[in-house]
């Protein structure tokens, strides 16, 4: 019987010919990730169990970007980053990358990708839950702990146990209205939050392989709200010629068998979904615009590894274009690279920073900011019973703030009507 | 590891997620000044909304006032416990509150690996939903080698899960020294 693209990456690094999932194997780890928020208890553990003096596995084979709590006075968080500068600095690391500094990137997700991280075929750790965006790139890519990640830290090594792989196929032509925001919104509300526990989502379709990258990270970032271990999408022209563009040229290409088995399979045509959001306080309850449009707002919030990426301000800002928005609206680009790119980018003549700046946007530094609430000084933060819609990927009680308040989520697309009219807007009443 | 935990239950609905159960904010104290630890006890599921706190009649504090423990030592929960972020503060938040044991339907995976390769707390998986029949405040034994939860205040007995491939895991205390033990490391 054939093997799945997860299947195959995973025996590739488990020195192994043939994998089943159900299986534990032991991984060699190519990169591990972490930031501000779970690398100083990551460091604490391996300090403990390997000693003050202890080396590292591989000083190249470490990512570090701080990007949680970054800009805020809060004390704590700004120790954290202490922490990290410090460890940096005493392992001699080449890729830390300190805020308040050029190298500082922003959001990790989106700058392993800009910086040259995502190599297909290969396998990497993060202490983030949604380290899963990079299977974007046609790699394995997952979220682990702190305890798990000072192990691969002092190590390279990690156990897993092989996954079951899901495929969700999307065919026929994005319609304007539509992104892949919305695709992963449909899934969601099919297979609901736990539909896909320790499960690989494969994503395949004319309409996928159609995707940017920056979208294609939307689909696989949102895997782990269905549970999933890790989402893939195999590599393709569109694929190599960002690689190329990263500096990226020698890398293995995996692709699922004709014969691969997989645990069950979900078709959709692309031109007969509509424009989804995802209600509070579940990524999983999803309605169409439609039904919920009208909703009175307080805020309007686009940014995040999910939301914050070029093409997600592209989307903005066809319609936030000669307009005001009616509520407060953030825009946090997640890296410092997206941040410079809305200088860069043009709509209709006019940069998309502009365009944001006209309309009356507030615009961030790139961080995670109020994606996840964050200290009570994050810009953005869910206050008291603030409605908000957010191109962001969780709307759990309390995500944003105040557990009081209500996250819709949605399309930047949907966010940007939305934001000019006050009211939860379908995107089509726009374009 | 005990062979018997008994302690009160504080009852949960489903998917309570990581953000519920140490929200962001708290994420910032060291975990290795003993003194700061204890704030992640102190905020121990402080975003599960009230009226689903301690169910079935809600409105139950996890915590009372300054306490950074509880007096509830078992968590029932319903399906996909732990979902949402890889933050370990989340088990490690309900170990400083005093929790040994979480029985649930079923866990996230971050979650559910964290509890045990940490060694903070054990993951029971509960054979049917127990918390449409177990109540807050309940109390409970945990028989580890029967793997099997006994309601004393109802006199019910429920089944759970085995470990299984984790057992060794758990019973050594978590993975380092589950490592140490097999001369892994």
């Amino acid at each position: 019987m054939g093997m799945t693209i997860t299947e195959k990456i995973l025996a590739k690094s488990a020195k192994k010919n043939f994998v089943t999932p159900g299986e534990n194997v032991w991984l060699d780890v190519d990169v591990l990730m972490t930031h501000d928020v779970c690398g100083p208890p990551t460091i604490a553990i391996w300090k403990k169990e390997f000693g003050e003096k202890a080396k590292i596995f591989d000083k190249e084979k470490l990512v570090i970007f701080p990007d949680h709590y970054i800009f805020t006075q809060n004390a704590h968080a700004n120790r954290n980053v202490d922490i990290l500068r410090q460890f940096a600095a005493e392992q001699n690391l080449p890729n830390y990358y300190d805020v308040g500094t050029e190298r500082y990137k922003g959001v990790c997700h989106i700058a392993l990708a800009e910086e040259g991280y995502n190599v297909p075929g290969t396998v990497l750790f993060g202490t983030d839950s949604h380290t899963c965006t990079s299977g974007a790139f046609g790699m394995f890519a997952t979220g682990v702990g702190n305890t798990d990640a000072a192990f691969i830290l002092g190590t390279g090594k990690i156990w897993e146990k092989v996954p079951e792989s899901m495929k969700f196929i999307f065919n026929g032509v994005m319609p304007s209205y539509l992104t892949a925001k919305d695709l992963i919104l449909q899934i969601l509300g099919d297979i609901t939050t736990d539909g896909a526990t320790y499960r690989a989502m494969e994503f395949d379709g004319d309409a996928i392989f159609s995707l940017s990258m920056y979208e294609r990270m939307t689909l696989t970032n949102m895997a782990i709200e269905a549970g999933g271990m890790n989402g893939i999408i195999k590599v393709d022209e569109i694929t190599r010629e960002y690689l190329r563009e990263v500096g990226i040229t020698k890398f293995d290409e995996f692709e699922s068998d004709a014969d691969a088995n997989y645990q069950s399979k979900y078709v959709y045509n692309v031109e007969e979904i509509e424009p989804l959001v995802a209600k509070p306080h579940s990524p999983d309850n999803r309605d169409i615009v439609r039904n919920v449009a009208g909703t009175k707002l307080t805020k309007c919030y686009i940014g995040s590894c999910t939301g914050g990426k070029i093409t997600d301000f592209q989307f903005a800002a066809q319609i936030l274009f000669g307009n005001n928005v009616k509520v407060p609206t953030f825009v946090v680009p997640a890296s410092t690279t997206v941040a410079k790119q809305l200088s860069e980018e043009t709509h209709k003549g006019i940069s998309l920073k502009e365009i944001f700046e006209n309309s009356g946007c507030i615009i961030a530094e790139s961080s995670c900011a109020a994606c996840l609430g964050g200290p009570s000084d994050t810009i953005g933060r869910s206050i008291d019973g603030d409605v908000v819609i957010s191109t962001t990927n969780r709307n759990f009680p309390g995500r944003m703030g105040s557990k009081a308040s209500g996250v819709y989520l949605a399309s930047p697309l949907t966010v940007a009507a939305s934001a000019v009219t006050g009211v939860i807007t379908d995107p089509r009443d726009f374009l | 590891m005990e062979k018997v935990i008994n302690g009160l239950a504080y009852v949960l609905g489903d998917n309570i997620d990581t953000d519920q159960i140490i929200p962001a904010e708290h994420l910032v104290y060291s975990t290795s000044d003993p003194e700061e630890l204890k704030k992640y006890g102190h905020y121990a599921l402080s975003s599960v909304p009230i009226e689903k706190a301690g169910l079935p009649n809600g409105g139950i504090p996890f915590i009372d006032g300054d306490n950074h423990s509880s007096k509830f030592r078992i968590i029932i929960g319903g399906k996909n416990f732990g979902c949402g972020s890889s933050r370990e503060h989340a088990p490690l938040s309900l170990q400083v509150a005093g929790v040994k044991v979480v029985v649930a339907q079923s866990y996230a995976r971050i979650f559910y690996r964290n509890s045990v390769d940490g060694g903070f707390i054990i993951p029971f998986e509960s054979e049917i939903q127990l918390n449409n029949k177990i109540k807050t405040g309940d109390e409970i034994e945990i028989d580890l080698p029967n793997n099997l939860l006994i309601n004393k205040t109802s006199g019910e007995k429920y089944n759970l899960k085995p470990l299984g491939s984790v057992f060794e895991i758990v019973d050594a205390g978590g993975l380092f020294e589950f490592a140490r033990a097999t001369k892994m490391i």
